[in-house]
Parts: C-alpha cells; structure tokens; sequence
C-alpha cells in the first residue's frame, strides 16, 4: 500500500502518474478526457496504469469540472438573497463592456434576475449597523427561492467583510428549511471589500458546488466499488490540495486548478535542479499558460477573472493565459500582413496534419514542415500527416500573398507565432520589474518545448529546462502539492496609524482557521508552513502591492520598509511624501505532504538504444541534417541543431544551442 | 525592400513598448482615474510631424487622435521658439487649444533620442483628479471661460535633462486640490515614459533605426489601405446624422451635432459638421482635436480590428468645422468637450452610417460618463473630500444581440469605483444601486437599460455638481427601434425635491445631512421593429422585471394569453 497517483484532468487528455514510495517505480498514461463525466476518464487511466486499488494509498485528482461549468454556464440553479436596493449589483458590474473598441458584445449574469431577492438589512463601512436585518423577510426570501427551484443560495450583504453579523444570521435562518449544504455566505469565501467582485466569486462558489460535490461522490463511489477507499484529494487553484470530504465547501477554490498544478510542478521541479527562479511556459492546443516563480515560491493573486465579468478574487496560482497555441491560425489581414491568432483551430477540425478536414494553416502545420514535429508520430493522430498537402495549403493561404514559398512561409509563421507569444509573455512577467538574466524558462505542455528556444531567445532568457516528463506536468503537480489553505482579510487602515495587535490578531485567527481545516481533513502530514503576506499601496492608490511578510508578527515599521522596497524593486519610484496602506492580510496554512524525489522519473534506457538518426529541418534560412534523439537516450552533452522526440512531446534545439543532462533528468538548455 | 515578416515584427515591437508604458503608468499611478479608470494613453509619434507611429493598446479610446495633435502642438512651439531639446527633458502641457482636449488631461511630451539624434517623440496623457478651477474635479457646469476652469498649462519643460523643475511644480501644486497626490501621478507619468525609451532604444539596437524607419513608413501606408478596404463596405452616397447635447449648462437650450458624411469614390470618407449649432457659453464647447479625435473613435467601434497609426486616419477628411460649438477658439470653456460633446460627435457618426452599413452597426448607446462629484467637510474626521462618481447606461441593441446595460461611457473604460470603497472614504451612504428598468430603448434587439443610484449625505455639509447629458431626449434607435430611457436628476433638500433646470448639468447644489441625490442614467437605443422581437425574449423580459405588462404591450405591441404569455 504504498502507491500514490497523481491525476489531471485536462482538455485533450487525462494524465496518471503513480509512484511506488517503497520501490520507486513509477508508471504513466495518458487516455483521453472524457468531457461528459471526467471519472470514466480517471478510472481508465488507473486502469491503464495496472496499479492495483488495493495497493493505492493515496489519490490526488485534478478536475476541471467547476471550470468548465463556468465557462460553459451548466451551473446549479443559484438564488441571491442581498441588501436591499442592490440585487442588480450582479448584473450591472463595474460599468465596463468586452472591448476597448466595438460597442456589440453580450453579458449574462450568473444569476437571473428573477432569482436575486432583497432584504432589508444595512452595515455601514465601519460595521456599524445601519439597519438591522429584517429576519421574516429573509425567511420569506428562503421560502421564495426554494419555491422557484434553486439547489444553491448566496448570501451577500454590503460590508460583510468588515462585519458579518448579518450574513451569519441570514445564513442560520436559511440553514433552517434548505434542505441540503449548498448555502454561500460572501465573506466566508472571500472577506475583502468591492461588492461587486465578492458577490460574483460567492456566486461562483455556490453556482459550482452542487455539481463538483455530485462529481465526488460519484468519483469516490466508483473507486469504493473497485476497492479503493483511502483518501482522495483535489487540487486547487491556490497550488496546493484539499481533502474530497471538504473541497465543495470551497469549490469555488478548484477553479484554474490545471494550470496552478503545473506551475507546482514547475517549481519544484526548477527549484530541486538548483533554478528557484523561473518563467513557466506550457504551451497546448489552443492557449499558453505564464506564471512566475520566486525563490521556488510561485506568485499568488487574488484577481483573477475568468472571463468577461467574471472575477474569481480568491487567492489562486497566477497564471496567464496567452490565447495562442500550436492550433492559432495563420491568415493574412487586409493589410497584407501575415497575423498568427488569435483565431483557433481547436480540437475540431483541428490544425489540417489532424486530417479531420481542417484547411487554415496553423502553428503545428508549420512545425511539420519545418522538419520539427515528427509527421509519423502526431499525439491521437491515426497514421502519418500528409506533409505535401499541408505544404500546398501553406503556399496557397500564405505563402503565394506574401511571395514566399512553403518553406518561407512556414517559417514566417513560426516567426511571427513566437514574437508574439514572447510580447505578450514579456507583459505578464519581465515587465513587471524583473530581470530576465535571473530566470529560467520552464518549459512543458504538448508545445512549450518546441517552440521554448526561440521563446528564451526573445525573452534574453539565458537558460530554458525542460522537466523529465514535460507531457505529465500536471498530474506530477498533484503528486508534489501540499495541502494548502488561505484566507484573506481587508484591514485598509493607513501603516502608521494601525492598531498593530488587531493586524496579528487577524493573522492569528488566520492560522488556527486554516488549522481547523487541516484537521478536519485528517490527512497525515510531515509539517505546517505559514505564508503571509500583505496587500499594500500608497494612499490614493486603487492597484495593491503583494508583499510577503517575514512572519506571523509584523511591526508598523517593519510593513513600511517592506512595502517601499516592493515598491523600488517593481516601478523605480521613491514616494516618502505618501503614506503607505495595509490594504489585506493574507495567511496561506500548508500542511507539508512526504518530499518526493524526482529522480524516479529520469527514464534511461540502456545505451544501445541511443542509434540516432537525422531529419531536415529548417533554421536559420536552411535546411540542416538534424539529428533525432530518443528522450529516454541522450548523451549528457550536446550542441544543436537537434530534436529530442518522447511520447508526449518534442524538445527542439536551435544551432548552436548547448544542452546538458542533470542528474533529474531534466535537459538543461542555453540558447 | 523590407521584407513583410520583418514588418509584422516592427509592428508588434512597437505596438509591444507602448503597451508596456500602458503597464507602467497604470499600475504606479495614484489618480484612480488613471488606474481603475484607464483614463489614460501612452504612445510614439514622428520626430518630424508628430504622427502617430504606434499607441498603447490599453489606452482610453478618445485620446487615439488628441495624442497626436497635442505631440504637434509641442513640435511647433520648438520649432517656433527655437527651443532646445535635450534628452531627459519632459514637456508637460494640457492647453485644450494646443491639441488637448479638456485641462485635467495633462500630457508629457519627451523627445527621445537615439544614438545622440532625436528620434521620435514619446508622450503619455493621464487625467488628474483635479486641476484647480470652480468646482472640484474639473466638471463645472456653468464656466464661461477657460479661466474658471482650472489651470492651464502651455507647452514648459518640467523636467530638463532629467531633473525636475521644483519651482514649476510648486506653480501646479500650488493651483490644484489632493495636491499631495498628484506628485505620484507626476512620477508615474514619467516612468512610464522611461519604460519606452528603454524599450523604443532595444528595439532599434536589434533592427537598425533605418529598418524601422522604413517600416514605420510602410505600415503608414498598409494601415491606410486597410481602413480603405473597410470604407469600401459602404455604397457611396452622402449619409446624414444628428445628435443632441442637452444645453450648454448655462443657456438651456440644446446643441445640435450634425453630420454629413459623403463616401467618395476614392473610398475616403468626407464628414461635414458645418451645420452644427455656434459655439455656446457655457463649457459644451469642444476643442478641434477632440472633434476630430471623437471622429476616428467612432470608426474606429465601428471598424475595431483596423490598427492605429496616423495611416489608419488619412482616408478619414474632416473639415474644419468653423464657427460651430465644435472648433472651439480661446476663451471659450470647454471641460464637457472630452467627457460628453465626443460622445453625442459620435452618435451622429454612428446615426449616419446605420443607414448604409446596418449590420456593423448598433444603436446608440447611453454616451454620458455621467459624472457627479460631492465636496465637503466630513466633521467626524474633520477632514475635507471630493468624492467622483461616474456611472454607466445602456448600450444599443444591434443586429448580434440586446444592448449591455451599465455599460461605460462611449469615450472612455474606466470602470466605476465599487460603493463599498466610496462609503469608506465619504460620508454618504448609497441606498440603491439598480438597473433602471424600462430604459432599454425597445427593438428587435432592445437597448440596454441603465442604473438607478440613491446617495444620501450622512455627516457635514456638501455641495454636489454633475456633468450628464441625455437628459433631454433619449439615445436614438436604429431601423425602427425606440429611444433609451432619458438621465433624471432630482435632488431631495430637507424633504423637498429639486430638479436642475438644465436637467443633466448643474453645480454648487447645496446639501445637508439627510439630503440625498437621485440619479438614472440612460438606457440604449433598440434596433429594429419592435413588433419583431421574439415573444419568448418579451416573457423573459418580463419574468426579469424589465419591462411592465403594460410597456411590453405598448412598446412591442404584444397581448396576453389567460396564462400570461405574451402572443402577437
């Protein structure tokens, strides 16, 4: 019973990697996503992988049920109970529309208006109550929303962040008669201030907790039936996990767990290679996920939006998703310039070497003529692309406008794909006040591997790494994440005038919040790690400043100095002449999960199988004999041109390019 | 002959430094209508002529032409005066008539120079809180000359070489409220354009400052083809459309914007706002860069994936439109010019072009930035305040889909500060924020609706003004479609109600605790007949409360089955 099993969930395929902690095997597979119910894909991949139920002691499961309802809005039927004279605070936003330019577009609240009820109750923005809540109308409300048919209820009253006396007795009354768990209260998701953005991620919460809640129990049926019935755990998208028994609690907290796994991979992969300091980019069919870690710690933001209008502002992994992947479409605009995106082939019809009909030219396309993919070995593709067709359609829709040929074409694809990839990567990260000499791009997904060279080279990132297994990095992210749990809370008071002993009073409470949780949980752990962290600005200011705090007890002066060199470090502006705000205090409680060691997954064949053998491909305005290299036998040095192929994925090598192998497993590159 | 691969990488290196000067400002600035706002614009313009090369993508859309014009404005005064220029130096400049728009934009303009040679100019505009004048923020309804609008600053060097001049600033702090803040905003400003210059001079090391000159010249010419390959959509003819300003704030009677728009066959598009109504009193006046910046906005909604650059305006032929309120001469005032005069510009562009472009078209939408501001003396904290407010309606119905309520002003996208922070920082207390029902314009596609707000004052004394519009007649429909709900303002003083004679403008109204504020903003134009619209979406309409029985029965004119569903 010593076998653990990391599972992700992601939007092509289902990832396992299982770990014996006593022998050290560890086993793979992969098998496609089933969309409609996610656990058939989950059981086929345990299947897959022939690890016996009985001797599995642990599976951490990453899903994107709660991220696909929301974004496919097939959400529980949610009734709002709120102020009164606010109940279309959820429809109205922050007065914004889609675009910067274009005045069309469409917004569709998460809950329709019938559904969002008022009651009168008032809190003032010191707490103090300026109407107390009318508890029959409340009850009226309850009664109300039942009769419509809502599975979910929220609750949220202006300013319950600062007092939520009145959400609290709202939510007993309403515990009263629903006849299930799903009852959201704003500031139990989220205590900070902005009504608009706290009522939309409560919504979230409690829109996605029914079907996340069904999808477990479901989940945790299956695996009972077949014998498994340890303990289960989800990711979430703060990068660490929680127990199945507690995460619909929460649910809203699952959401962008995908991305945040692999970011956790990312750094304790780079920070066990000796790169605490590192720009993850995995790169897949349709988009580019960017995040950002330090001292192996990955970034943490609260303002995600999800889409339009949708902010989801619990702390979560800060991920950024590039709309470009190796299905962007290539076309020529009416200006007669070649624009890679923001247009997708997706799945279906898919780039034209999938063969399902599609006839755009896409990243991938180009890739293959360019000698870079292997047209014999395309992922979940029957049979070998046909090269001379995607040529002519390369030629035909590029190339013939710009007078280029295939090859040119291609190759002004791939150009224009990575200087925008790049431009837009430098947005959610070097230019934010880092230095790119002092990070290595962590390159993984189906893609990011591929194109991670030229990336690196337009980034003047001196060194990329590509992990052992760039195709798992997901579900090798619910293997390593540890149990994590966060809590934020607005103190908003100027630094030198703040009742010092409430701000750690507040973390302290923090702490023996996310405690409890871990208790309930019941999961054995090696260790507790605290993260705190504040979120400051300068008066006047409305954007904040995260800066983490050296411990549970900070001084004044202390949130001062640290506040001004985040400052410095991120804008180059000194401003003694303002004062500084202590806007949110953040507590992450982790509870730490066994270390593994990562060189079980350095797969090394014997050598005789490191017979190499060499393909075109273009660099450089070339073509150039490359030799193709097995993953699984490389020699421990060597200098590019070259194109590492594994099952999942292909590593390529510029001219030039030096590359070394650690002790990980993990290919050192410098470009 | 610059190959088009190397092109498109110029254009995105470009487009990529002026968007991470749009980054810089935005995150360190202090203004929140700056920061939350993105009242703001960032971009590179010709060292010769000040044209614009390339402009900040996250940018407020009414500054796409202005920048360029204030860059000229700054040109020609060098070029005049024989000034210097040196690197490090900082223009600040906000003259409404030197190519600005209303004072509280405040422009720098730096010359940039590359291997010792001045090389092209890089300028940002950020709109300050306050600028001094009447009324706090700027907004003041009733000025009848530029004077009492705040502080205006000709074309000086507040920084020279780099340093910054103290005794300059201390003329602009010393004329202006919140000045304590405003030294961050100056140092964000100047950051930001830091942050180009870094990125403009990488750009030029790595393709050589004649490639890129060269692509500069050549994406001009591709971005004007393009915009031609868009004009050529509309069938020639000469369109016509009107617009309403509500009155100037101080004679109530309305302002008439009113175009003609001729497509030629050289597919330029020729716009004629002569017969507009003559420059008015009060501040409704819009300068001529605003004008014509209102003009490229409105084509640009229209035709949004065109890119920005001097190119993209060439085929775009405005005469000037003299002696009317919109080429607006000192002294006249002109602080309603940027945030409203642009927005009724263009509603007319878009009330021309729907008859010869349907489908790329929308109704209109709501078109005010709705600003309110409330100064006074909260004697809990015994502490002075300004609190701006600015507000949302609804957008037209188009042939996609209904119109988006609350959404942002025309101009503009800022997005509204949450009301749980304005009651922390003022002394009132909103008791509803709600969509105003009714106010969607009906159509096939209807409008969408805009927002009831209630403020009451809960400590000290105050004084409210506002700048609105649409008060008067509603945003316009298309094909059919009706008017958007109108914008309402009703006061209430010690029980009693007021309402400006002006309807949308007034100032200095004087509030006491437990007096409050009522504001509705306008809804959106519909599209199309309103007999058409489906019964299923009037049911569903109803079942939201959107419209009455009794509306969706006059205004789409449906009956009622015994069940209660609507039938035609």
């Amino acid at each position: 019973m010593s076998w653990i099993a990391g599972i992700d969930v992601g939007g092509t395929f289902t990832d396992l990697i299982a770990l014996d902690s006593a022998s050290g095997e560890v086993r793979l597979a992969k098998v496609p996503t089933t969309p409609e119910n996610q656990a058939h894909g989950v059981l086929a991949a345990l299947d897959e992988a022939k690890v016996a139920f009985g001797e599995l002691a642990l599976i951490v499961h990453g899903t994107t049920t709660t991220t696909n309802a929301l974004l496919e809005r097939k959400l529980a039927r949610t009734g709002l109970i709120t102020t009164q004279g606010f109940r279309d605070v959820l429809e109205l936003g922050r007065r914004t529309r889609p675009r910067s330019y274009g005045l069309k577009g469409w917004f569709e609240p998460l809950i329709p208006r019938e559904l969002r009820l008022e009651v009168p109750e008032r809190m003032d923005a010191e707490g103090e109550v300026v109407l107390p809540l009318d508890e029959p109308a409340t009850r009226e409300a309850v009664r109300r929303l039942l009769a419509a048919g809502c599975e979910s209820l929220v609750i949220h009253f202006l300013h319950s962040y600062i007092n939520p006396a009145h959400e609290q007795r709202a939510l007993a009354l309403a515990r009263e008669s629903w006849p299930n768990a799903y009852v959201t209260a704003g500031h139990a998701v989220l205590s900070e201030y902005r009504e608009y953005e706290r009522g939309v991620t409560a919504t979230v919460n409690a829109s996605v907790q029914p079907i996340l809640d069904r999808y477990l129990a479901q989940l945790r049926s299956e695996l009972k039936r077949r014998g498994f019935s340890r303990d289960l755990l989800v990711m979430q998208g703060n990068g660490g996990t929680v127990s199945a028994a507690i995460a619909a609690e929460n649910a809203a907290n699952t959401v962008m767990s995908g991305p945040a796994s692999g970011v956790i991979a990312a750094a304790y992969s780079a920070t066990a290679a000796g790169y605490p300091n590192a720009i993850t980019y995995d790169m897949g069919g349709t988009s580019t996920d960017v995040g950002l870690i330090r001292d192996g710690v990955p970034e943490v933001s609260s303002e995600l939006e999800l889409e339009y209008a949708m902010p989801v502002h619990v702390p979560m992994v800060d991920v950024h998703t590039i709309g470009a992947g190796g299905g962007s479409i290539a076309t020529i605009g009416e200006d007669g310039l070649l624009r890679v995106g923001p247009k997708s082939a997706g799945a279906h019809p898919g780039p034209i070497c999938y063969g399902r009909g599609g006839t755009e030219p896409t990243i991938t396309d180009a890739n293959l003529v360019l000698g870079r993919l292997n047209p014999g070995a395309l992922l979940g593709v029957k049979g070998a692309a046909d090269l001379e067709h995607i040529r002519r359609q390369i030629l035909e829709k590029v190339g013939k406008p710009l007078g280029l040929d295939a090859t040119q074409a291609a190759a002004a694809i791939l150009r224009i794909a990575n200087d925008r990839m790049s431009g837009a990567m430098r947005m959610v990260s070097l230019a934010r006040g880092h230095d790119p000499r002092d990070f290595v791009l962590f390159a993984f997904g189906g893609a990011g591997p591929l194109h991670a060279a030229a990336i690196a080279r337009e980034l003047g990132i001196p060194k990329l790494l590509v992990p052992a297994r760039p195709g798992i990095t997901n579900a090798l992210g619910c293997v390593v994440a540890d149990l994590r749990h966060d809590f934020v809370n607005t103190v908003n008071k100027h630094v030198q005038d703040i009742d010092i002993t409430y701000v750690n009073y507040v973390i302290q409470q923090q702490i023996s919040a996310g405690r409890e949780l871990l208790e309930r949980e019941g999961m054995a752990i090696e260790g507790l790690r605290l993260l705190h962290s504040a979120d400051m600005q300068f008066q006047g200011q409305t954007h904040m400043l995260k800066v983490a705090l050296p411990g549970a007890e900070v001084t004044r002066d202390a949130l001062q100095q640290l506040f001004e060199k985040a400052y410095w470090e991120r804008f180059a502006v000194e401003l003694p002449e303002i004062r500084a705000m202590l806007v949110n205090v953040h507590t992450a409680v982790i509870g730490l999960r066994p270390r593994l060691d990562l060189r079980v997954l350095y797969d090394r064949a014997a050598p005789h199988a490191a017979r190499k053998h060499f393909r075109d491909a273009w660099f450089n305005n070339a073509w150039h004999p490359t030799p193709i290299y097995r993953r699984e036998s490389l020699p421990e040095t060597l200098t590019g041109p070259a194109i590492i192929e594994q099952l999942d994925c292909t590593t390529v090598l510029e001219p030039g390019n030096r590359l070394a192998v650690d002790k990980l497993g993990n290919l050192l590159i410098e470009v | 002959m610059l190959d088009p691969i190397t092109l498109v990488v110029i254009q995105n290196g470009l487009q990529q430094v002026c968007n991470e000067m749009d980054l810089a400002f935005c995150r360190a600035a202090f203004s929140p209508v700056i920061s939350e706002g993105m009242d703001r614009s960032d971009g590179i313009y010709a060292r010769e002529d000040g044209a614009l090369i390339a402009q900040g993508e996250l940018g407020l859309p009414v500054f796409v032409g202005t920048m360029q014009f204030s860059s000229q404005a700054v040109i020609e005064r060098v070029r005049k005066n024989g000034w210097s220029v040196d690197p490090g130096d900082v223009f600040i400049v906000n003259d409404p008539y030197l190519g600005g728009t209303h004072l509280m934009d405040v422009r720098f303009v730096k010359p940039f120079f590359y291997r010792g040679k001045l090389w092209s100019w890089l300028a940002n505009t950020g709109h300050w809180p306050d600028i001094g004048g009447m009324v706090p923020g700027g907004f003041s309804a009733s000025a009848t000359e530029v004077e009492q609008e705040g502080l205006r600053l000709p074309p000086v060097k507040l920084f020279k070489k780099g340093v910054m001049d103290q005794e300059i600033l201390s003329i602009i702090l010393s004329n202006i409220r919140i000045a304590d803040q405003r030294i961050g905003d100056i140092k964000a400003q100047a950051a930001a354009l830091a942050v180009g210059e870094k990125r403009l001079t990488a750009l030029l090391d790595r393709y050589g400052a004649d490639t890129v000159d060269a692509a500069i010249a050549e994406l001009r010419v591709r971005a004007e083809q393009q915009m031609r390959a868009k004009i050529a959509t509309i069938p020639a003819g000469t369109y016509t459309g009107h617009a309403i300003v509500d009155s100037d704030g101080v004679v109530n009677e309305p302002l008439h914007v009113r175009v003609k728009i001729t497509k030629t066959a050289d597919d330029d598009l020729l716009f004629d706002l002569s017969e507009s109504s003559p420059p008015c009193k009060g501040p409704m006046n819009s300068v001529i860069a605003t004008t014509r910046s209102s003009v490229y906005l409105a084509i640009k909604h229209i035709f949004p994936d065109v890119p920005i650059n001097a190119g993209t305006f060439a085929p775009l032929k405005i005469t000037d439109p003299e002696g009317t309120f919109l080429y607006a001469r000192y002294p006249r005032p002109v602080s309603g010019c940027a945030a409203e005069v642009s927005q009724r510009i263009a509603e007319a562009v878009f009330n021309a072009l729907t008859a010869a472009i349907p489908e790329d078209l929308f109704a209109a939408p709501a078109g005010t930035s709705g600003n309110l501001a409330i100064g006074g003396h909260d004697p809990k904290r015994d502490r002075s305040y300004v609190m701006y407010l600015f507000t949302g309606g609804g957008y037209g119905g188009s042939s996609a889909s209904d119109g988006i309520s609350n959404g942002c002003s025309t101009i503009g996208i800022s997005k509204m500060p949450p009301i749980e922070v304005m009651e922390q920082y003022y002394p009132v207390l909103f008791e509803e924020f709600s969509l105003y029902e009714g106010s969607g314009g009906a159509g096939e596609s209807r409008g969408g609706f805009g927002v009831n707000y209630t403020i009451r004052v809960r400590r000290g004394s105050a004084r409210a003004s506002m700048v609105m519009d649409h008060g008067r007649t509603g945003p316009l429909g298309a094909l059919g479609g009706g008017e958007g709900g109108v914008n309402k303002v009703a006061i209430e003083q010690s029980g009693k109600e007021y309402r400006p004679p002006h309807l949308s403008k007034d100032q200095d109204i004087q509030l006491a605790p437990g007096d409050c504020i009522r504001v509705s903003t306008p809804g959106g134009g519909g599209y199309g007949d309103p007999l058409r619209r489906a019964p299923e979406k009037i049911a569903q309409d109803l079942s939201r409360g959107y419209y009455t029985r009794d509306e969706a029965a006059r205004l789409f004119g449906v009956r009622f089955a015994p069940d209660g569903r609507p039938y035609r």
